[in-house]
């Protein structure tokens, strides 16, 4: 049955030649997202109609509904999209350089540095821009810390790196935990929503929207030498790739995606990791076609499961990391235990 | 056609004297076999050869032209590499693994065409792989897995081969297809260079033979005159018998072990 099942997918994803379509997936996974936008705008404590969304879109509509849906809604919608894509990609990418399907953008101690950063600045009683931009700050150190410290003397390898990135991620955690330890009760619960991931946070998507065209039309372009430097460094530079300019470029771009993200939402966990884990699962592991999808998908993800959390328990609303996990959780394992 | 030559080439291991320096030229329609024992080097010089490897003196040409100076791609274009030991990576199945033979062919927004999937699946019926397009590289046994290294290197379409043990974990019938496979490409063109253990192997397919001692000693030539009982005994040490059959020479083990 499962057998069956794979190969009437495998039928939709390839070609009769057995090499990926792209435009189908992809097209349905834009349309996904699409989606996931409509529905973050038309649900909430204040019910909005199609036909109202529509009408403002045009540029009509009661201000009211103007203001909710331009003002309040869309703009989180978008930031939760913006932040699932680059979560996602950022892992897509993160799992190629370091040729381990566990990696996630945070594997490498970078949403530490991050909360480090963001974390001061609470204790310090600021607020909104200083806290995001004390966070992205932090997750640059770190990013520029782990890479020179596995860079060391020269060799270079992923397992060092790997190793580099969860010792400095410890590092990090424990210097969180001193921070909570210490920290006055009253700031306590913006400290716990913003390690969990919470988009309430987020002030302007336009920020993370643009980083992620920029870094999409970047890596884009790189997908089928991924797939090449997937089959390991020697054998990637035997077929003609500049391995060190490539993993170079791929760390940088999946530090910044990540710090971008952060910054943007918190360090929401589990996106990063699953999501295009799920679609290697089902779609294969093309690089060309796994990138592109991720971004969709996780900013599809992301999307709904901000949605989910500010409407399930309304008017309260629950940092949307909880939601992602207990969603991405069941299906995760679900796929795993259905994959050969 | 295209040369690959060393020119006072000594490898870099770590810990071991220069030994003598390598110079000679692989020239179209030579198949060079490099013996030695365990340790000797053998993998070491192919990658140098390859350009993978900063040599600690002298330096590698390809058609007169020092590797450095070149970019992979254009290296890549011209010269393939089959590996002892390869990553699995991701899971992919056997059509994309051959097809990753065409990259240096194309450009970042390429897509395969239709005549690089032909190249692809020609490589494979090659090999006797074909009907296997769409398994996965990890469910396939070792020898199959050993063939696929190599029909992705004919997807590339070299004019230099490069093997690390192209024989490893073949039956024999495969063994003797791909050493066929290699000289046809030698026959056409091409030149290649193989490490290899079965001397008997080197000794039928192999043009010329470079000995590879654990010193850094080595000395090379025409296959015929590289044969020498005594020098092959001294490079692996262990004595050999050796026979004639059908008028070629073979080697075996002598049974008692021991340093001749």
């Amino acid at each position: 049955m499962a057998g069956a099942d794979s190969r009437a997918v495998g039928a939709l994803l390839h070609r009769a030649n057995g090499l990926p379509r792209l435009w189908p997936v992809l097209l349905l996974l834009a349309v996904a997202a699409i989606a996931a936008l409509a529905v973050a705008v038309l649900v909430g404590s204040v019910p909005v109609s199609t036909a109202e969304l529509w009408a403002v879109l045009r540029g009509e509509g009661e201000p009211l509904h103007r203001s909710l849906i331009l003002e309040l809604r869309l703009p989180r919608a978008l930031a939760a999209l913006a932040t699932g894509a680059l979560l996602s990609l950022a892992g897509a990418l993160m799992q190629v350089l370091l040729r381990n399907p566990l990696a996630d953008p945070y594997v490498l101690g970078l949403s530490g540095g991050a909360a480090v950063g963001a974390l001061t600045a609470m204790l310090g009683g600021l607020g909104g821009a200083v806290v995001s931009g004390s966070a992205f700050v932090g997750a640059l150190v770190s990013a520029v810390t782990v890479f020179g410290l596995a860079h060391g003397t020269g060799s270079w390898t992923p397992t060092r790196l790997l190793l580099t990135g969860v010792v400095v991620a410890a590092g990090w955690g424990a210097v969180i935990t001193f921070m909570l330890a210490v920290g006055p009760s009253d700031r306590l619960p913006g400290m716990l929503y913003w390690l969990m991931g919470d988009l309430a946070y987020a002030r302007s998507p336009w920020p993370a929207l643009l980083a992620l065209g920029l870094s999409l039309a970047v890596v884009l372009p790189l997908g089928r030498s991924l797939n090449v430097l997937a089959r390991g460094p020697l054998q990637a530079a035997a077929l003609g790739l500049a391995v060190r300019p490539l993993e170079w470029t791929v760390y940088i771009a999946a530090s910044l995606l990540t710090a971008f993200a952060v910054t943007t939402a918190g360090s929401v966990g589990f996106v990063g990791l699953v999501v295009p884990h799920m679609l290697r699962l089902v779609l294969g592991n093309d690089q060309r076609l796994i990138l592109p999808a991720a971004a969709l998908a996780g900013g599809a993800l992301l999307t709904l499961a901000d949605t989910l959390a500010r409407t399930i328990i309304a008017p309260e609303q629950l940092p949307v990391g909880v939601i992602t996990a207990l969603l991405g959780v069941p299906t995760f394992l679900f796929l795993l235990y259905r994959s050969r | 056609m295209a040369t690959l030559a060393a020119q006072d080439l000594v490898i870099d291991i770590p810990g071991r004297d220069d030994g003598r320096p390598l110079t000679f030229t692989l020239q179209p329609g030579q198949v060079w076999g490099v013996l030695g024992p365990n340790g000797a080097g053998k993998t070491t010089l192919l990658h140098t050869l390859a350009g993978l490897r900063s040599p600690r003196r002298g330096s590698v040409l390809l058609n007169g032209e020092k590797l450095q100076r070149l970019r992979r791609r254009q290296i890549a274009q011209q010269l393939a590499v089959v590996f002892q030991e390869r990553q699995d990576g991701f899971p992919a199945t056997v059509l994309e693994t051959t097809m990753i033979g065409r990259h240096p062919f194309l450009a970042p927004w390429d897509v395969e065409t239709g005549e690089d999937l032909q190249l692809a699946r020609d490589a494979l019926a090659r090999l006797q792989l074909q009907g296997l397009e769409q398994r996965l590289v990890s469910t396939l046994s070792g020898g199959e897995r050993q063939r696929l290294a190599i029909a992705t290197a004919l997807a590339q379409t070299p004019q230099l081969w490069l093997a690390d043990e192209p024989s490893n974990h073949l039956d024999l019938r495969h063994q003797v297809a791909v050493m066929e496979l290699i000289c046809e490409q030698a026959a056409a063109g091409c030149a290649a260079l193989l490490c290899l253990h079965d001397i008997n192997l080197a000794a039928r397919w192999c043009s010329h033979l470079l000995l590879l001692y654990p010193s850094g000693e080595a000395c090379w030539g025409e296959a015929p005159a590289m044969l020498e009982l005594a020098a092959l005994e001294r490079l692996y040490g262990q004595s050999l018998r050796t026979a004639e059959i059908d008028g070629a020479r073979f080697f075996v083990p002598a049974a008692n072990a021991g340093t001749p």
